[in-house]
């Protein structure tokens, strides 16, 4: 998957976490936590979600990394090339 | 013959979940979801767990552990069962205090508490907001040894009417007391304070219908009357169970069962290292209950009390006092009709915090003396609220921490689970037992029915995770 595609995939996954919350204008650089004010379930979820989807496995001392749009980018693009 | 309650299951199972608690049903139904073949095992002849009723003549359904939850179950519930369940979770009216120190009602919510601890307590805005801000900044995985009681004095200093008010409910919410990491108080009342206390509408017996309704539709298979002694390994790994003395493969087991019956009984000490043992012996049990259900005559009603009212007689706060068989302190559950709507009818349950080694001892005569004193008691605590209560009664029992522990199988009838150390331990169960899990209360913050509905969800990941890495097994 390219950069793109793989953004577009995680912005998939938030809208389905967080549907009250409008994803368009998400900023690539601010947390996730704070811009759509996820918990740590529904970090659990966005890992559920990517083993389920695209068979990318999330082991938790990586959660960190799931922080921002930018963060997952790089952490996921070598999984799921 | 006796029955052959496993009739018709299949030779192997993904996942085998030995009790059917809020963890082990959650847990189940998301593995159930993901495609996995699941299969819950329950010795009871009813799922739940503690989250539990029971009906009695002339149409009484009681219900041992609907006092409240914090809002976060609307949105667990919407995502790890469905929107129907999630949609007749509803906000409580109030709760209300009384006791020598103190006597009011309130939303329980923060903006709430921010006026009464500013207006009846006296206490400045800047502290009460400082307070709040600390109790919401607190991690699970920091605990720096700050107790409790050493938090609520840091922030409320010299006032026990202060540290009662924010310690009452807790109490009674989690089995804490004063001595438990400050952590955990934070943690839960935050949770609680966001958006005050609910229930579910319509009563226990229909949230866990409509949860074992789910759990068909995503293709899990449920037995009650289904007793697991001993979790199977081959090679290190879990291999089964032997339920009603039968073997059944599996590739990975998630225990519902108490942490340390997990460790001890069904697994087995000799399949630890002696570190893990000794680390699982010292995990200290919470606090049991003892509870008295009184549910009134059709036709017949009781003037509006809060849904929740903590009663004390102690002029101070005293987490001791809160479980000595000397009862001082009840929370009274009013149900009024709009609970189970169309049944019409209003029923009152006293919960205490009790101590096991206080009912565990004696003997038969003693034990239904003192159940007999404990009803006698709790009326005479109710008739100063509601004085002519008494001739309204219709249906009046009891249970104690030996209920608890016989329909359950809880150890020693805790109510919560363990105290905070349970949870270090049982999430260090799958490295020493592949495809083994715990899931249910422990470690104060994943008890209650919020706190293990997240913990089945969180080990539901964990075991999907490792059903894919060994997919060849
Ligand atoms: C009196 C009381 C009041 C409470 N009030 C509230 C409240 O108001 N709000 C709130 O949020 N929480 C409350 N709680 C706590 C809450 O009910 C529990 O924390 C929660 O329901 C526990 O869920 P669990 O998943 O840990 O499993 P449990 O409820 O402990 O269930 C475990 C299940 O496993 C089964 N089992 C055990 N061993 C075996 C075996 N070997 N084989 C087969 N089956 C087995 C048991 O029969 C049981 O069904 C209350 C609890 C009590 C007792």
């Amino acid at each position: 998957m390219t950069r793109e595609e793989i953004r577009k995939a995680i912005i998939d996954i938030l809208a389905d976490i967080a549907p009250d919350e409008d994803t368009s204008g998400l900023k690539d650089d601010v947390g996730l936590r704070d811009q759509l004010g996820l918990d740590s379930m529904d970090f659990l979820d966005i890992v559920m979600e990517l083993r389920k989807r695209y068979n990318v496995e999330v082991p938790s001392p990586d959660y960190p990394q799931l922080a921002t749009m930018t963060s997952c980018l790089n952490y996921l693009s070598p999984k799921m090339a | 013959m006796p029955k052959d309650q496993l009739k018709g299951i299949q030779d192997e199972y993904d996942v085998v979940v030995i009790g059917s608690g809020l963890a082990g049903l959650t847990c189940a139904n998301i593995l159930g979801r993901m495609g996995r073949r699941v299969l819950i095992l329950e010795h009871h002849y009813q799922l739940g767990g503690m989250a539990t009723w029971f009906k009695r003549k002339r149409g009484h359904i009681f219900d041992i552990s609907l006092h409240g939850f914090p809002h976060g179950m609307v949105k667990s519930c919407k995502r790890y069962w469905n929107d129907d369940i999630a949609s007749r979770i509803e906000p409580i009216r109030g709760i209300r205090f009384d006791n020598p120190q103190f006597s009011f009602e309130t939303t329980y919510d923060r903006k709430d508490f921010t006026r009464i601890l500013m207006e009846r307590f006296q206490q400045p805005k800047e502290r009460v907001e400082d307070f709040f801000d600390k109790a919401r900044s607190f991690n699970f995985y920091d605990d720096d040894g700050t107790t409790t009681g050493q938090f609520l004095e840091r922030c409320f200093p010299g006032r026990n009417d202060v540290h009662h008010l924010l310690m009452e409910p807790i109490a009674y919410a989690n089995g804490s007391t004063l001595a438990d990491p400050a952590l955990t108080f934070g943690i839960v009342f935050s949770n609680f304070m966001s958006k005050g206390v609910y229930i579910f509408k319509g009563g226990t017996d229909l949230m866990i219908g409509l949860m074992k309704k789910e759990l068909i539709e995503n293709g899990v298979d449920i037995r009650i009357y289904s007793d697991v002694q001993q979790v199977q390994l081959a090679g290190g790994k879990v291999a089964g169970v032997v339920c009603n003395g039968r073997p059944i493969k599996c590739k990975s087991v998630v225990s519902n069962a108490n942490l340390k019956v997990t460790i001890q009984h069904l697994i087995g000490e000799e399949h630890f290292a002696p570190e893990f043992v000794e680390s699982a012996r010292r995990v200290r049990l919470s606090s049991s209950s003892c509870q008295v259900y009184m549910g009134l005559k059709a036709g017949e009603s009781f003037e509006y009390l809060g849904d929740l009212f903590f009663t004390s007689t102690l002029d101070h706060f005293d987490s001791v006092a809160l479980c000595a068989k000397d009862v001082t302190s009840r929370t009274f559950s009013c149900y009024y009709p709009d609970t189970r709507p169309g049944s019409g009818r209003y029923s009152i349950v006293s919960s205490t915090n009790a101590n096991w080694e206080d009912w565990a001892t004696l003997s038969e005569d003693a034990y239904e003396a003192e159940k007999a004193k404990l009803i006698e008691e709790t009326i005479l605590a109710l008739e100063r609220y509601l004085p002519d209560i008494r001739g309204k009664l219709d249906w009046i029992e009891a249970a104690t921490p030996g209920t608890f522990s016989r329909y359950t199988k809880t150890m020693q009838g805790a109510t919560f689970g363990t105290k905070f150390e349970g949870l270090g331990v049982s999430k260090g169960i799958p490295e020493q037992v592949p495809g083994m899990w715990h899931a249910g209360s422990v470690g104060i913050i994943m008890s209650g029915w919020l706190g293990t509905i997240n913990y089945g969800v969180i080990v539901s990941n964990e075991v999907d995770s490792y059903l894919s890495r060994n997919k060849a097994v």
